[in-house]
């Protein structure tokens, strides 16, 4: 057996990560968006608290937001009972618990450059929209948001990073299971308290790094080919 | 045609705007900050007014009285802006377009037209971004008018161009005021493009709309002096190219019967044109003068005298049945005498038509037996 393979166990911890990864940010970037949006262009009552809300979890201590999560999505949770019992969804000590706590630790993480994005266009691009007579959803589909792509791509990507290397709330959530919950930074973790475990830890690092980096090249090649399709000019 | 009366407020500033526009360019001329563009969001839709009516062609866009106030993508008002606007991530192409496959806005111009009408054609797969001031501002055009409007509004469309780009354009309005057939109203603060494409001028001062009428008309009336700006203070004179003198390099404008040479024309002959003539650019004889290098002297007739308390006054006088502004010192108008009803000769330095006007050397509406407007 050579020096990088990989076992099976940390294979199964990558795939898992991934997984995690991607189905927090299929849930969490659409709701930033649209909180952003909000945020960005209306002025409401309650929209310092909303805005305070959406950044609880940049400012707590994780492992606070994991416990606060198992109060509410656990098994006896007011949540997790109600989603148990209508739908069938389980979040505890299960990888789509894992999925959720990343999605919360990477939400105000893409809130905050898509509201910028957001703050960015110029709402006269719009007025000319309707003078042209868009309807409003339309002008936010085909004006607004493609001029929004790239800070939404920023925002992606930082959520990504946070959702792959989520350590503290996942653990206090739902726990260490081997291939359901224990991603990377859980099974970098376990190796670390394991003795002989060294090899392992460096290897599942290695990966992780791999990965980060891969993750930034794909996003910058996209990003430069967004902007030239926005022409990188002033209006 | 379209008709304005509203009273609104942004903040402390207040607006009030009573006039109607025929078809071609009815201007909105006024300093900054006179609320012009205040007036023309609430036409467009963007701000609403606190009471009036406003109807375009007959059909009511805003009535406080009836409740009715149309949304801004419903009201078909065309709008180009100072800054164009245009769409960044979209090609000059889909921006034309966008009307149509955003706005569902069909109109009977096609895209080759508008494309034709404006020189636009090489732009066509380019982006926003790579134009230059005065193309951007040709292609808002051209979207404006793709959008199927029953009114075109053009807020300062060419104050954010250089000298030499607002010439590149100003031929495409001229284009576009006798070809567009749906009533512009012009919003500017330069008082050149006014006189050059106007028919109808509307005076904005501190909110309010203090005069409408025939462009001629407004800018021949004396009191009017603070809102207009002195040193713009001028009339038109509309005439026909008479004779042309490649020699000398001057072209004679026939003006009722009289001559004004103006140098380095680029009118054919025969062609109906406007000169605006500044009323610091005229002088005041009250006997032909000879062996003067002014070769241009109108005879006319004062009709009003300004009574003012500076240096300076007023003069306004007929010239066949146009009008023309002198501005004088006090002091020589009271030397030679000058009194309404007295005859006298007006001067003009045919430089300072040259130099100042920038030669509108432009197809001028004459209105013909049918109310229509016609290019000579």
């Amino acid at each position: 057996m050579g020096f990088f393979e990989l076992q099976p166990e940390e294979w199964q911890a990558l795939v898992l990560t991934l997984q995690v990864a991607a189905t927090a940010l299929c849930f969490a970037v659409p709701l930033a968006v649209a909180v952003a949006y909000v945020l960005a262009r209306y002025r409401f009552p309650g929209h310092g608290i909303v805005n305070a809300l959406v950044h609880m979890p940049l400012v707590l201590p994780p492992v606070v937001t994991g416990y606060l999560l198992l109060l509410l999505f656990g098994r006896n949770g007011p949540v997790g009972r109600f989603l148990a019992e209508t739908f069938g969804i389980v979040f505890a000590f299960n990888w789509t618990g894992a999925a959720l706590a990343a999605g919360v630790m990477a939400f105000p993480l893409i809130v905050r450059p898509v509201r910028l994005a957001f703050e960015a266009v110029d709402p006269k691009l719009e007025e000319a929209a309707a003078s042209l007579g868009a309807h409003r959803i339309v002008t936010f589909a085909v004006v607004t948001l493609p001029l929004t792509l790239p800070g939404i791509l920023g925002g992606a990507i930082l959520g990504f990073a946070k959702a792959m290397g989520e350590f503290g709330a996942t653990i206090t959530f739902v726990s260490n299971i081997p291939g359901e919950t224990r991603t990377l930074a859980l099974a970098l973790y376990t190796a670390t308290q394991t003795p002989s475990g060294d090899l392992a830890a460096f290897r599942l690092t290695l990966i992780a790094a791999v990965v980060a980096f891969g993750a930034l090249i794909v996003s910058e090649i996209w990003a430069r080919r967004l902007r030239r399709r926005i022409g990188g000019a002033d209006v | 045609m379209f008709k304005v009366d509203l009273k609104g407020h942004v903040g402390s500033f207040r607006v009030e705007a009573a006039f109607q526009g025929t078809s071609g360019v009815t201007s909105l001329f006024g300093q900054s900050g006179a609320g012009k563009s205040t007036i023309t969001n609430m036409i467009a839709g963007i701000l609403r007014p606190d009471s009036g009516r406003i109807t375009v062609n007959g059909e009511v866009l805003f009535d406080s009285e009836r409740g009715i106030d149309v949304p801004a993508r419903a009201r078909r008002v065309g709008q180009v802006f100072q800054d164009a606007r245009l769409f960044p991530h979209l090609s000059v192409r889909s921006n034309l377009t966008f009307a149509r496959w955003a706005g569902r806005r069909h109109d009977t111009r096609s895209l080759e037209e508008v494309v034709d009408l404006l020189g636009i054609g090489h732009l066509l797969d380019r982006k926003p971004g790579g134009l230059s001031g005065g193309e951007r501002q040709r292609v808002a055009i051209g979207r404006a008018l793709l959008s199927a409007p029953r009114l075109l509004l053009m807020d300062e469309p060419l104050a954010s161009l250089d000298q030499g780009r607002k010439a590149d354009i100003l031929p495409y309005l001229d284009r576009l005021r006798s070809e567009a057939g749906i009533p512009i109203l012009y919003v500017s603060h330069a008082m050149e493009e006014v006189a050059r494409l106007s028919q109808t001028l509307v005076i904005v001062s501190e909110g309010k709309t203090i005069a409408s009428g025939p462009v001629a008309e407004i800018l021949s009336r004396v009191d009017l002096g603070r809102a207009t700006g002195r040193h713009e203070a001028s009339a038109l004179l509309e005439g026909v190219v008479s004779r042309i003198d490649p020699e000398w390099g001057l072209s004679s404008v026939d003006i009722g019967g009289q001559v004004v040479q103006v140098p380095g024309l680029d009118a054919p002959l025969g062609e109906a044109i406007r000169l605006r003539i500044l009323a610091r650019d005229v002088a005041v004889a009250t006997s032909e003068p000879k062996d003067l290098s002014i070769r241009n002297a109108l005879a006319g007739t004062i009709t009003s005298i300004t009574d003012e308390s500076g240096p300076y006054t007023e003069i306004l006088c007929r010239v066949g049945d146009q009008a023309l502004r002198a501005r004088v010192t006090r002091a020589s108008a009271s030397g030679l005498g000058l009194a309404p009803g007295k005859s006298v000769f007006l001067l003009i330095k045919s430089v300072a038509i040259a130099r100042r006007q920038r030669a509108p050397a432009l197809g001028a509406e004459l209105t013909d037996a049918t109310g229509q407007q016609t290019l000579v």
